[in-house]
């Protein structure tokens, strides 16, 4: 277990450094004058544009100018964005609650709304009710999470005149007006998540329900209720929880687009609104955060396979 | 092909009967009548995106106040309605799905071709390239694919009039989220006949690793590579219709997108629900109909991958 752990986590690391290399590469590789772009205009002063190439250390060698970088990462000093000069870290660090929030929520209602579908479903297979229940869940996987946010917010404004409070506020200020703020954009991003995770669910608890441990939970006269839920569930877990952590990436891009439609300061719209003004230290520093979460999130989802199932060891 | 008939005392009869395609496509159409749909609404779509221009009653720019009062609700003159600039939506959302579909298209077509390149050499040579391809793949999927997309754009795309480049490069961000899914189908299925006898057969006989690859393991592998291809193609809608709506795709009034369509009016949301409705309805239909389309192939062409959705 520790080997294995080791393993993975070096092999972990290793991927972020290519994907910090990737970033880093990527945004030097920007065609055009970076004053120019930063500037908006054709025609810059000279010692303005001097002054942005020495802050963002452009004349020094790529490998110094990448080091000098990797060592802020590491130390806690992002660099500071273009324009408004404030701290790449701070923006982000301040942004990560509410984010957070919103992916957790919308986790939260994809998996209270997955595992019932799903396990009806299974139990139902080829009825009437897993037929429907199968159909909704296509259905629905192609609703765009972005077009959901809209009609949330369209609708109800025009049967009810009901809109979601503009202006957001921190859950520790008012969590019920955060929450009200937050519900709309969790049950957007979350839909389409919580259908292919009951798609999954379904055809692993079908497996599962084939198997000889439930016919002998069945036959020592176990209630189905529990040979269900404690027998079944618990070991279809593994293939929902890989589909969740592939989907984990989905999750953090919808952010983007929900978080521009809900007007939410969190990081997707940060990104968003660092990538419009092309603020390009910001973006390095989102991008590779958002990588960081993505490959943690999977190191973890590898790791949890072992509680799930303990007939696996890691060697 | 059937040994030529040799004289007998009997009339000569034909025993295997003749495969009849249309029958056999009706069967499966039966079988499926989901996927039988889905298939008619992607053909329908197809049809539409490229006959936009004669089917249009208006071009996607035609601003025209006399004739598309501001912000009309959908009628018979206008079926969609009319949006902010007096602009007739029907011939927008109509014009809007070729691009919708076109870069859904060819972002499947790049995805699938660098996927199946990475996954044929690297399930092909296995070891240390296998090793690297996996590492590279790994670095893809270490970034939230739509957070890739909107990086990459960010860089080489910094003009967003239409063109060639700008469909090339918005095809690309999101071929290159596309393509490690597709390597790593290849790659296993590569792997689960790189040993049989005929491959090791052309190796004896000297033929060298491109033409093995090309014409042993590739013929061998399409069944997959189609069916995850016709499935990805409802992502790369989906993807595309983001990007556009997040204002990174191709932004030209004259070539409208249906995820730019529903940013462009997102002040009028409100007062004109149909603004809001139409394009996002457009793309639903279009990913939905796409999606069990692709699902119903999986089913016919490669059920072992019904597992891996």
């Amino acid at each position: 277990m520790g080997q294995y752990l080791a393993k993975r986590v070096i092999f972990s690391l290793l991927v972020l450094l290519i994907i910090s290399l990737t970033v880093f590469t990527a945004v030097r590789l920007i065609p055009g004058d970076v004053c120019k772009i930063v500037l908006n205009t054709p025609d810059v002063d000279e010692a303005q544009c001097q002054a942005i190439r020495d802050d963002l250390g452009l004349d020094e060698p790529v490998v110094t100018q990448y080091l000098t970088w990797m060592g802020g990462v590491l130390t806690g000093d992002w660099g500071t964005t273009i324009i408004s000069k404030r701290d790449v870290w701070t923006e982000i660090r301040t942004r990560i609650p509410l984010t957070l929030e919103l992916t957790l929520l919308s986790t939260t209602f994809a998996i209270l709304i997955a595992i019932p579908i799903g396990v009806i479903s299974a139990v139902k297979q080829d009825s009437p009710i897993d037929y429907v229940l199968r159909v909704l869940s296509i259905g629905w996987l192609s609703i765009p999470s972005f077009w959901l946010g809209t009609m949330l917010i369209v609708f109800p404004a025009r049967w009810w005149g009901y809109t979601p409070p503009v202006g957001y506020v921190d859950i520790w200020e008012d969590p019920l007006k955060n929450l009200e703020q937050l519900y709309l954009p969790a049950i957007s991003l979350g839909l389409a998540l919580s259908a292919s995770l009951a798609r999954v669910t379904r055809s692993a608890m079908l497996e599962v329900l084939r198997q000889d441990y439930i016919r002998t939970a069945r036959a020592k006269g176990l209630v189905e209720r529990l040979v269900i839920l404690k027998h079944a569930l618990k070991n279809s877990m593994i293939p929902v929880v890989t589909l969740f952590g592939l989907q984990v990436g989905v999750l953090l891009g919808g952010t983007v687009v929900l978080e521009n439609i809900y007007s939410l300061p969190g990081l997707g719209l940060l990104t968003f609104s660092s990538v419009t003004i092309k603020d390009y230290p910001q973006v390095q520093g989102l991008v590779l955060f958002f990588a960081t979460v993505l490959v943690t999130i999977n190191l973890l989802v590898d790791l949890s396979y072992a509680w799930f199932d303990p007939r696996i060891r890691y060697t | 092909m059937a040994a030529r008939a040799v004289p007998t005392p009997f009339a000569y009869t034909e025993l295997r009967r003749r495969p009849n395609r249309l029958a056999a496509l009706w069967r499966i159409a039966r079988k499926k009548p989901l996927g039988a749909i889905a298939c008619v609404i992607c053909l329908a779509l197809v049809f539409v995106a490229i006959g936009a221009d004669f089917l249009a009653p208006q071009a996607a720019d035609a601003v025209d106040p006399i004739k598309n009062p501001r912000l009309q609700a959908p009628s018979l003159s206008h079926p969609f309605g009319t949006d902010n600039l007096f602009r007739d939506m029907f011939s927008r959302v109509l014009i809007g799905s070729r691009i919708s579909l076109g870069i859904g298209f060819s972002a499947v077509a790049i995805g699938t071709l660098i996927g199946t390149a990475l996954g044929l050499i690297s399930g092909y040579f296995g070891g240390w390239v296998d090793m690297l391809v996996s590492r590279l793949v790994e670095v893809v999927l270490g970034f939230p694919p739509l957070v890739l997309a909107i990086f990459f754009l960010s860089i080489f795309l910094p003009d967003r009039s239409y063109g060639l480049r700008s469909f090339f490069l918005v095809s690309l961000a999101i071929g290159i989220i596309i393509a490690p899914t597709t390597a790593r189908i290849v790659r296993g299925s590569v792997l689960s006949i790189r040993n049989l006898q005929y491959v090791e057969a052309a190796e004896c006989i000297g033929n060298t690793p491109v033409r093995i690859m090309a014409r042993h393991v590739l013929p061998n592998v399409f069944a997959p590579i189609i069916v995850i291809a016709s499935i990805q193609i409802g992502n790369a809608i989906l993807a595309e219709a983001a990007l556009s709506f997040l204002s990174l795709g191709i932004n030209s009034a004259a070539h409208p997108s249906w995820g730019g369509m529903l940013q462009d009016m997102r002040q009028n949301w409100l007062e004109a629900w149909w603004t809001a409705v139409i394009p996002g309805t457009a793309i639903s239909i279009a990913v939905l109909a796409f999606n069990l389309f692709g699902d119903a192939l999986r089913d016919i062409l490669d059920p072992r991958l019904r597992q891996s959705s």
